[in-house]
């Protein structure tokens, strides 16, 4: 039966499992029992990680060759990755949503209405969101790449309306909403113009025609814009310069459970479809042959890109670090800090194949694992029943909840990059990858900005610690739901264990860079294949 | 290879049961974790076949960590390093039972972070993989932080976050030219690897415009922790403010890692860049020893003034190195281990007598000789040693790192030419004259005299624990082993000097060409030298 079908169908295991699921739970949402819908994040929590477990059964090297990908191994790595991380996020959801009106349905104020429910909905827009993530990595042509960010995307407007019960999520949501169409208009002429420039929208034909153009007189004028505006409008998703100023606002709007996921998924999607596109610009160290069978080293990024991303890598983490530090709210913090380390992972971007491309991924999976930890501490606690916003409300937090207080501490060292947690071996594999690359310039304004990342992080840390409660803090109390402080736990132990096998995980993200050699166009079809290593 | 994990790992696995056990086994499990990794570390060191060369042992490379960045787990020590963890692993059990009476309040964490702390010290000096390295140095700072905020003075968080930042900041330097030079190694073999004696032979072939910079990038770093005039200014405050373990352990341990660092580090992997800034390090290290020692002169905290005269020990410490001879060099490792036996034993009588009084000012407290005469004996023997008394422990490092600078001279009879000479000798000797002065004053005030006591005597009387008037039995016998080391180090320094002589050398094998081509091209124009350099080739 497996046999016979595609191998891109194969593939796509792990979407369908998660498509299914996401049927599953909407429908289940509706259910007049409340055990079942309490059961959700569960079930969400099982179809992840099934998907995990298909990831290896079903991406096999064969199927892999079969299915003609520009990054035939990608997906090996970037959906257990985004499936596992995941799960964590799902267990920050637990009890947030539709927590009112399950509340007052527990009490017997209000009979079940299943139109006001949105638990099942919220799970289902998460599952497909994390599916539209996975799908990028089996992206074939533009089309695909296309619908696949913006699977992931849609579901997070909606998110970041329905996750939580405030005004203010709202508020967000259409801010999120209307920028980010925006965005997806800019990376969407960018398509038209490379479309144009190249007359493939598959990526393999694309790269051949962008090799076969450099290889001449140079990469087209034309193209060039396309893949500048498609990096800019990616911007978008990975909050980067010049796109990145709907995160403060919007990150602090949205509900903590849902800031965590916007944080890494579209994020980790947006990347992945960076390194797709600029794969099929071709870095540094990729090869071709031209009509003569002289092997021409490509000469990098064509300069005008290598220079666009410079400038975004440099601006990102300055104007991350500086905008954290002036920060009073925590939210509003971490949504600069999370724009700090986007500029940080553009360096494994400007670095390339293969080396960068593994930092890259390596430290998507650091960055997941700590930026969720700390933001699982500020879900597992609330004021009031309001979520907790300022520094004020995290003072003393030691004596009430000290577990709490420490892992958010364990996060801010590891992202500071304070060894030996896994922030600080995910940088340093970036630096070696960035020297690997000559970018000794971008190594040293990286090492300034983790410097000046120090001042904040180190508050992030001693607050809760040291400083003496206040009043508001003395109102702070722990969630309902124990699973936002179990994944906090998870993930801060998951910063000192995973240093201890960082070698496996790099590893592991190496094997998930190799590109697919590139196959010339009709006139030097008769030439041997140059290789890429 | 087991002791030595034995003595990193296990103040960890007793940190963990600190953090687990009820809080009034805290202070004793932590002890009993402490004396564990002293004593490995003893049993290592009396085994130790390479005390009279320079070798590292085992000398074995250890298990790798992550393959592709050649990263590994090697841990092996030379003479030099074994003293110094040495040193450390001694201090921390006698901090340990120090902090008994002062800390009263969230113990558990004080002694779990206290263990961590020292477990990430002998990291450091053990490590023999750069990243290893850089691992301990960094991560003592979080519990140091920590240490000072929580149970430090009036003033505590801004003191710890000065510490951190500053050191911070250096370090992240620091780390830079470490991959640096690992990326050189990358480009010269062709995969990386972080094993400090590769990597050394790697960056001594760079072209000597390079090592200047690689010199330069790791002084930033380095000098931070020394620290080195004018980076030194976190220092004072963070000891003023840390309780009294805290400011034994950052002055006896945590500073000697940065000079551990140019001996280790920054001198042997950069030598023409240590030759081309030899004198500029020099000056100031002689302005950080005139300097604080000025500041000591009209101090009356006792406790700043005793940080304040680690300024100016440590610069001695630096300009011993910075000679770039055998003598200088075997003198300020000498130093490093005495000036930590004596100015921790300081912090720590310090300690004791603000436990009893609550204040540090010696215009309020005096004359405590005829209060506390135990108490007075150890403070003036710790302080003669401090001064460099001959027959105590600090009178030999200093003269030999002063004599390694008189002898650091043009015409290289020794061998190891140099550019300092006598005057910067004369000079860096008024310190000690400075030194002795004002520790003096300090004896003068503080235990001889009329006897003053601060007469509201009210946060006497709150004090949990009550202490007796003069010290009691475990104050004794924390004083008592330090006081024994200063005596016999100060009597037979000769076995210690003979075993660091061979490294001392090995460190500065290349200085001699260095500074011979430095001193010929400076006998030119001094731009055309930095021009010249940068068309030198990079050899293999």
């Amino acid at each position: 039966m497996i046999e016979a079908m595609s191998p891109r169908l194969i593939l796509l295991a792990p979407e369908m499992i998660l498509f299914v699921a996401a049927v599953t739970v909407a429908i289940l949402g509706l259910s007049k029992n409340h055990g079942i819908r309490a059961s959700l994040p569960f079930i969400t929590c099982a179809a992840l990680i099934a998907s995990i477990a298909a990831v290896p059964l079903t991406w096999t090297n064969e199927n892999a060759q079969a299915a003609n990908l520009l990054l035939p191994t990608l997906g090996r790595f970037v959906k257990p990755l985004l499936a596992g991380v995941g799960v964590l996020l799902v267990l920050l959801s637990v009890g947030s949503v539709d927590r009112k009106m399950e509340e007052s349905v527990a009490r017997g104020r209000m009979a079940f209405d299943p139109q006001r429910v949105v638990r099942g909905e919220f799970y289902a827009f998460f599952l497909l969101s994390i599916m539209g993530a996975m799908l990028l990595c089996n992206a074939q042509d533009l089309i695909w790449l296309f619908l696949a960010i913006e699977l992931v995307s849609l579901p997070t407007y909606i998110m970041v309306a329905i996750g939580g019960s405030g005004n203010r999520n709202q508020e967000a949501a259409v801010k999120y909403f209307f920028l980010g169409a925006m965005s997806t208009a800019v990376f969407l002429y960018g398509f038209a113009l490379l479309y144009g420039s190249t007359g493939s929208l598959q990526f393999l034909e694309i790269r051949s025609a962008l090799a076969t153009q450099s290889a001449g007189s140079g990469i087209d004028t034309l193209a060039t814009i396309g893949i500048v505006l498609i990096l800019l409008g990616l911007c978008f998703k990975i909050t980067a310069v010049p796109m990145q100023f709907y995160a403060p606002d919007v990150y602090e709007g949205a509900p903590t459970h849902v800031t965590a996921f916007l944080a890494f998924v579209p994020k980790t999607a947006g990347f992945t479809a960076m390194v797709l596109i600029l794969t099929c610009v071709g870095w540094s160290g990729h090869t071709l042959i031209d009509t003569d069978g002289i092997r021409i080293p490509y000469n990098g990024l064509p300069t005008p890109i290598a220079a666009i991303l410079w400038m975004i890598a440099i601006l990102t983490m300055t104007l991350g670090n500086i905008g954290a530090l002036l920060q009073s709210s925590v939210k509003r913090m971490l949504a600069y800090s999370s724009v700090a380390h986007s500029g940080y992972l553009i360096l494994g971007l400007i670095a390339g194949a293969t080396a960068g491309i593994e930092a890259l991924f390596f430290y998507l999976l650091a960055y997941g694992v700590m930026t969720t930890a700390s933001f699982a501490v500020l879900a597992s606690i609330e004021r009031r029943g309001e979520e907790i916003n300022s520094f004020s409300d995290l003072a003393g937090l030691r004596l009430r909840h000290p577990v709490m207080a420490w892992m958010l501490a364990i996060s801010a060292a590891s992202l500071v990059g304070m060894p030996p947690f896994i922030g600080f071996f995910g940088k340093i594999y970036l630096f070696i990858a960035a020297f690997e690359a000559d970018q000794f310039g971008l190594v040293l304004a990286a090492v300034l900005n983790s410097a000046i990342s120090g001042l904040y992080y180190l508050k992030l840390a001693i607050v809760p610690l040291v400083a003496p409660p206040s009043a508001r803090s003395e109102e702070v109390t722990s969630v309902p739901s124990r699973w936002p402080f179990i994944a906090a736990v998870v993930c801060g132990v998951g910063t000192i264990f995973l240093s201890a096998i960082a070698g496996t995980l790099v590893g592991a993200a190496k094997s998930s860079a190799q590109a697919s050699p590139i196959v010339l166009t009709a006139s030097q079809a008769a030439l041997p294949t140059a290789s890429t290593h | 290879m087991l002791l030595i994990w034995t003595s990193i790992l296990f103040p960890i696995v007793a940190a963990f049961a600190v953090a687990i056990g009820p809080t009034k086994f805290a202070k004793w499990t932590a002890f009993a974790g402490t004396l564990v990794s002293l004593g490995a570390l003893t049993l290592f060191a009396w085994n130790f076949p390479a005390w009279h060369n320079a070798e590292h042992f085992p000398n074995t490379t250890g298990p790798s960590w992550i393959p592709h960045a050649g990263i590994t787990f090697s841990v092996g020590f030379d003479t030099v390093s074994l003293l110094l963890a040495l040193l450390s692993a001694f201090l921390m059990p006698l901090c340990i039972v120090g902090s008994f009476s002062a800390i009263t309040e969230r113990t558990k964490e004080y002694y779990g972070w206290f263990l961590v702390l020292g477990s990430s010290i002998i990291l450091a000096f053990a490590a023999r993989d750069a990243i290893l390295f850089y691992i301990g140095y960094e991560f003592t700072l979080v519990p140091m932080t920590l240490i000072i905020a929580i149970y430090g003075g009036t003033e505590r968080r801004v003191a710890a976050i000065k510490m951190f930042l500053y050191t911070f900041l250096g370090s992240m330097f620091m780390l830079a030219t470490l991959l640096y030079i690992g990326w050189e190694h990358r480009l010269a073999v062709g995969a990386w690897d972080f094993d400090i004696d590769t990597l050394t032979k790697t960056a001594t072939r760079l072209p000597s415009s390079t090592q200047y910079w690689v010199f330069a990038a790791f002084m930033v770093g380095f000098a931070v922790k020394v620290p080195l005039f004018p980076l030194h200014t976190w220092l004072p405050l963070a000891h003023d403010q840390a309780p009294t373990a805290g400011s034994v352990i950052l002055a006896s341990a945590m500073l000697k890692l940065g000079t551990y660092g140019n001996y280790r580090f920054a001198l042997p992997m950069a030598p023409a860049g240590g030759a081309d800034l030899m004198s500029f390090v020099a000056v100031l290290a002689i302005i950080a020893i005139i300097y604080a020692s000025l500041i000591c002169w009209v101090q009356t905290d006792a406790k700043k003034l005793i940080a304040y005269s680690s300024v100016a020990h440590l610069g001695l410490c630096m300009l011993g190195l910075f000679a770039l001879n055998p003598v200088g060099a075997e003198g300020a490792v000498f130093y490093m281990v005495n000036h930590g036996l004596s100015t921790g034993a300081l912090f720590l009588c310090i300690g004791m007598f603000y436990e009893r009084y609550h204040t540090k000012d010696t215009d309020v407290v005096g004359g405590l000789a005829k209060r506390m005469p135990v108490w007075a004996s150890f403070m003036v023997l710790f302080t003669l040693a401090s001064i460099g008394l001959p027959g105590l422990n600090g009178f030999v490092g200093e003269f030999l790192c002063l004599g390694g600078t008189f002898i650091s001279e043009h015409d290289g009879q020794t061998g190891y030419p140099g550019v300092l000479g006598p005057w910067y000798a004369v000079v860096a000797g008024l310190g000690l004259i400075f030194a002795a002065m004002y520790l003096l004053i300090l004896l003068g005030k503080l235990v001889w005299g009329p006897l003053r006591e601060p007469h509201d005597d009210a946060a006497h009387a709150t004090s949990a624990i009550r202490l007796p008037q003069d010290l009691c039995f475990r104050e004794i016998a924390i004083l008592t082993p330090l006081a024994v080391a200063c005596i016999w180090l100060g009597f037979q320094p000769k076995p210690m000097l003979d075993a660091i002589a061979p490294c001392a050398e090995r460190m500065l094998a290349n200085y001699p060409k260095e500074v011979e081509r430095y001193m010929s091209q400076s006998a030119g124009t001094p731009l055309a030298s930095i021009n010249g350099k940068t068309n030198e080739s990079r050899g293999e």
